[in-house]
């Protein structure tokens, strides 16, 4: 059944090219989607979502979908949620339907079929499949300085991608597993030696595709130029994927991992800090979001760097619940944060922090909405990303018994000034947005409130990052492992 | 049943038998000789899976020369198929070809065109079977000779008359190459028979041995378009007629590789003594043909040019398998992964040909800037071309990426880091100047905005060949079925 969580957005993508009216054709699809995608929390673990297909005999590969664990149910959340509300909240340039709303469907498909996938090869496939309309769009349908910003995403993306895929050419090959199903190649071993070199490139290059420093340069100018719809599936969704995949095959490659330990926590410091402060000098309300999502990459690697450190998922049971809650949790926030922005853009002409002023007036609701993700994006308590990064930071202190402080708690302690650096530049940019005298073009003359189309998707981003914050055992239920140790008790959080 | 040998002997006398017909047609439609030819042709693709399946004892002294196992039952699949296309394509091309040859008012003089790729498609499908060098000599002779024809067909054009020029001095040179070579083995082992040769490798001949396989290797080096022999492939491609260089560029690089396979596996099977050295100077040919060929494509403004060092790139990839040798019982063999690659890069690169073919038609340039503006002018001839080109470049879930998949994973397999570092090297070259296309197709506006024709013929062709990168993308197990694996 889980095919037809990729099925519904190719059909109507077709649909589309084909003559069907775009938008509400790719609206019903989203809106359909939604029921298997929230559906799927109730009953993940039953069998009728698995499908499987041999799509080749040697090497043995199948198409091979379903929930591999609950990692994949909340990846699959994330991507549902966040597609309807870019279909739903976005604006589509007079004319260009077609393209607009086919490759906002085809994004999702891809997204949807790397995170159903439990086959190695069409995890990866279905990824490629959701870059190549986002690089299309870019460059085609984005604003301001669209070529460059396209091409260079195009170019660092593929390249990363073909480092990726030598990595997993290599783990598989290594593994001797007879097929490329995950289950397969989990249960089976790498030589030590081998494993460094694998680590080694799948840290490369996921780490390109999930902006880690220095592979980050891409992202802030894709995300400013990018059509609203493709920064929040980008920024929400898809840079997940590298993620994803790290927690997924680590297992595999534990011990060569652990080898790169400190240039990952080095590198994962700079995300935080280094890019931190290069998001605080940002003048544009789009490259400081674009550069902010890069940064708060830093905290889910931190989590990884925890896990590495520990050397197991049961040595450090906090390590993945953090990191999953986290990406769920950046992942609406940000989509809701370009979503608003991109409302202000439309409204005001402008997204120069220095040009706008005083829109709180004009627009109470969008004030309001557009702090509630700001304040989620900095980690305040009872919204989503607060949980995460709680979850982050004791992670890199679990098992810490007094005595001098490892690397990685000098790390996490480090990486605690970012949520006062997100601090700063959020309620800065808020500030600069929404407070203060306003300015002709941002005066209730020119700018009304945002209409229901906004409103309605942006409602159900911001309800899903308190049902999250206040309730986190909301995603943390999914997690937990059937025979595995007892779920992380939260005693010592403050 | 039909036996084996026949199939080439229909294709010889078709060609004969319409080189007279086309005499008696009208100058005006000498171009109607195509359509007997592809019809012939698609008997013989009939012929091929109704011929015996062996050729043993019972056909006699031939055996000698000729072998009909499913190597040489594919490669001549794939010949078959690449002419059938060609001719097409040369279809569609009639009007420029007619204006570069006697008149350009009339089709004079382009009747022959056609009935040559019968010929050397009957000498390329005889290169997949045989198995002496002798028959070998004869048969890549055969297509050789009447390869220079077809470069040089366009009498009025100077590009075509240099290319012919050039194709034909470097032909000349590694025929005397392969002549030589083949004496070397010969004086070494004292016969021509390679699987003879094979059993008698020893201490004693080994250098001479090696000595002439190297000469023999630059001859078919230059076949199929590899380091150190590749130099002519730009020229001559950019000066060629387009259905030549799409027909030298896939039938003519597959059967250089269906001989290359039976030249060079007497000496990788097991026990053989030279199988280490040889296997390293593939490696080193591989790794040099992947690097020389994706980095000079990288500044091209010219797509036929483009497409001819990608074909020199190919022949890069295609070489890692050979030289990684895997007979393995699980996975492929490194016959059925170049097989495998050969059907897909003859999709792709027929499809891209057509593409070539009919932007040439409509703007009257090959240039990349030619393609500015398609995704406005004929939205899906530019989707197609999307495809086609992300398919070229090894787009997953497209049916080039399978290709470069399966020759990266023998390669690593065999543990051949440097070519397999060069080779991803040249991918990742290879995202970069494909991708070219599709940004000058959809982020760049075009001069001219009138919508672009396409001819019912091709059109269908393109649409058919995209679809099959669509299909084999997602499913490629039927080409599985295809090289018996």
């Amino acid at each position: 059944m889980s095919i037809l969580l990729i099925l519904i957005p190719i059909a109507a993508a077709i649909a589309i090219l084909c003559g069907a009216k775009a938008k509400p054709t790719a609206l019903g699809a989203a809106a359909l989607n939604l029921i298997p995608g929230l559906g799927c929390v109730f009953c993940w673990k039953h069998e009728s979502w698995t499908f499987f297909w041999e799509v080749l005999s040697k090497p043995s590969i199948h198409l091979s979908l379903g929930f591999y664990d609950g990692m994949s149910v909340i990846m699959v959340l994330l991507s549902v949620i966040v597609l309807f509300t870019a279909v739903m909240s976005g604006k589509c340039p007079e004319g260009r339907e077609k393209l607009w709303y086919s490759s906002i469907l085809l994004i999702g498909a891809g997204a949807l079929g790397a995170f159903l996938s439990t086959d190695l090869f069409f995890f990866y496939a279905f990824h490629e499949l959701a870059l190549i309309p986002t690089f299309l769009m870019i460059g085609i349908l984005g604003s301001g300085e669209r070529k460059e910003a396209a091409w260079k995403i195009t170019i660092y993306l593929a390249l990363g991608s073909i480092v990726l895929l030598a990595g997993l050419i290599w783990l598989v090959s290594a593994s001797g597993s007879e097929t490329w199903l995950f289950k397969d190649l989990l249960a089976s071993s790498i030589d030590p030696g081998e494993q460094t070199g694998i680590a080694a490139l799948l840290i490369v290059g996921f780490g390109v595709l999930i902006s880690l420093f220095p592979f980050h340069s891409w992202a802030a100018p894709a995300y400013a130029a990018a059509p609203a719809p493709v920064a929040m599936l980008h920024a929400g969704v898809l840079k997940k994927f590298g993620l994803y995949g790290l927690f997924r095959l680590y297992p595999m490659v534990s011990s060569g991992m652990q080898d790169w330990l400190v240039w990952l926590i080095v590198l994962l410091l700079c995300n935080i800090l280094w890019v931190g402060f290069v998001t605080i000098n940002q003048k544009r309300l789009d490259t400081m979001l674009g550069n902010s999502s890069v940064m708060h990459m830093g905290y889910i690697f931190l989590a990884f760097a925890a896990l590495i450190h520990a050397g197991s998922f049961e040595a450090n049971p906090l390590a993945k619940p953090a990191a999953v809650v986290l990406m769920f949790a950046h992942g609406i926030s940000i989509a809701l944060l370009f979503m608003l922005t991109d409302t202000i853009r439309r409204k005001t002409g402008t997204v120069e922090l220095a040009e706008l002023g005083g829109l709180a007036k004009a627009a109470p609701r969008l004030a309001f909405l557009f702090g509630l993700a700001a304040m989620a994006s900095i980690g305040l308590p009872g919204l989503a990303n607060f949980s995460g990064e709680v979850l982050v930071f004791l992670s890199g202190f679990w098992g810490y018994e007094g005595g001098t402080l490892g690397c990685l708690q000098i790390a996490t302690i480090l990486a605690l000034w970012g949520v006062v650096i997100s601090a700063v530049y959020m309620l800065r940019a808020y500030r600069q947005t929404f407070q203060g005298p306003s300015v002709d073009h941002t005066n209730s003359e020119h700018v009304k409130d945002f209409g229901p189309f906004c409103q309605i998707p942006a409602a159900i981003l911001a309800i899903a990052l308190l049902v999250v914050g206040i309730y986190p055992n909301s995603l943390l239920n999914l997690l937990k492992e059937e025979p595995a140790a007892p779920a992380p008790t939260e005693q010592a959080s403050h | 049943m039909l036996p084996s040998y026949w199939l080439e002997i229909i294709v010889l006398l078709a060609g004969l038998v319409l080189l007279v017909l086309e005499a008696f047609l009208s100058p005006k439609r000498k171009s109607a000789i195509a359509v007997p030819a592809i019809f012939v042709l698609i008997m013989t693709l009939i012929g091929v899976f109704l011929a015996e399946k062996g050729f043993g004892e019972e056909n006699g002294e031939l055996t000698r020369y000729y072998a009909f196992d499913p190597m040489a039952r594919f490669f001549k699949i794939l010949t078959i198929v690449a002419t059938i296309l060609t001719l097409i394509l040369a279809l569609d091309y009639r009007k420029t070809l007619s204006r570069f040859t006697a008149n350009p008012d009339s089709e004079d003089g382009t009747g022959e065109y056609y009935c040559l790729f019968l010929f050397a498609c009957a000498g390329m499908m005889w290169m997949a079977s045989a198995a002496d060098l002798v028959s070998l000599f004869v048969a890549l002779e055969l297509t050789t000779i009447t390869s220079y024809i077809l470069v040089g067909f366009m009498r009025r054009s100077v590009g075509s008359l240099e290319a012919g020029v050039k194709f034909l001095i470097l032909g000349a040179l590694s025929t005397g190459f392969l002549v030589y070579g083949i004496a070397w083995m010969y004086g070494a082992t004292g016969s021509t028979n390679l699987a003879e040769i094979g059993q008698n490798i020893t201490e004693e001949n080994a250098t001479y041995l090696l000595f002439g396989l190297a000469l023999v290797l630059i001859s078919l080096a230059f076949k199929v378009g590899a380091v150190p022999m590749h130099l002519w492939i730009p020229d001559v491609y950019q000066g060629a007629p387009t259905p030549t260089t799409a027909f030298l560029s896939v039938a003519s690089k597959a059967a250089g590789f269906a001989i290359a396979i039976r030249v060079v596996e007497p000496f990788l099977s097991e026990g053989s003594i030279l199988a280490p050295r040889v296997a390293f100077i593939l490696a080193v040919l591989a790794g040099a043909t992947i690097l020389l060929g994706n980095l000079a494509a990288i500044p091209q403004k010219n797509f036929k040019r483009l497409l001819a060092y990608s074909s020199i790139a190919n022949a890069g990839f295609i070489l890692l398998p050979l030289a990684a040798w895997q007979t393995g019982d699980s996975d492929l063999t490194s016959k059925q992964v170049i097989a495998f690659y050969l059907a897909i890069y003859l999709i792709m690169t027929f499809a891209a040909f057509f593409v070539l073919a009919v932007i040439h038609r409509n703007t009257g340039s090959d240039e990349i800037s030619a393609f500015e503006g398609l995704g406005q002018r004929n939205p899906l001839l530019a989707f197609m071309t999307a495809i086609i080109v992300g398919a070229l470049a090894g787009l997953p879930l497209t049916a080039g990426f399978w290709g470069k998949f399966l020759a990266f994973k023998t390669a690593i397999d065999a543990g051949l880091w440097v070519p397999v570092v060069l080779g991803f090297i040249g991918v990742a070259a290879g995202f970069y100047y494909y991708f070219q296309i599709i940004r000058s197709m959809y982020w760049r506006n075009a001069l001219d905005e009138s919508p672009f024709e396409t001819k019912p013929l091709s059109f269908y062709t393109i649409a058919t060949l995209t679809g099959l990168i669509v299909v084999l993308g997602i499913w490629p197990q039927p080409i599985y079925w295809l090289i018996g694996a």
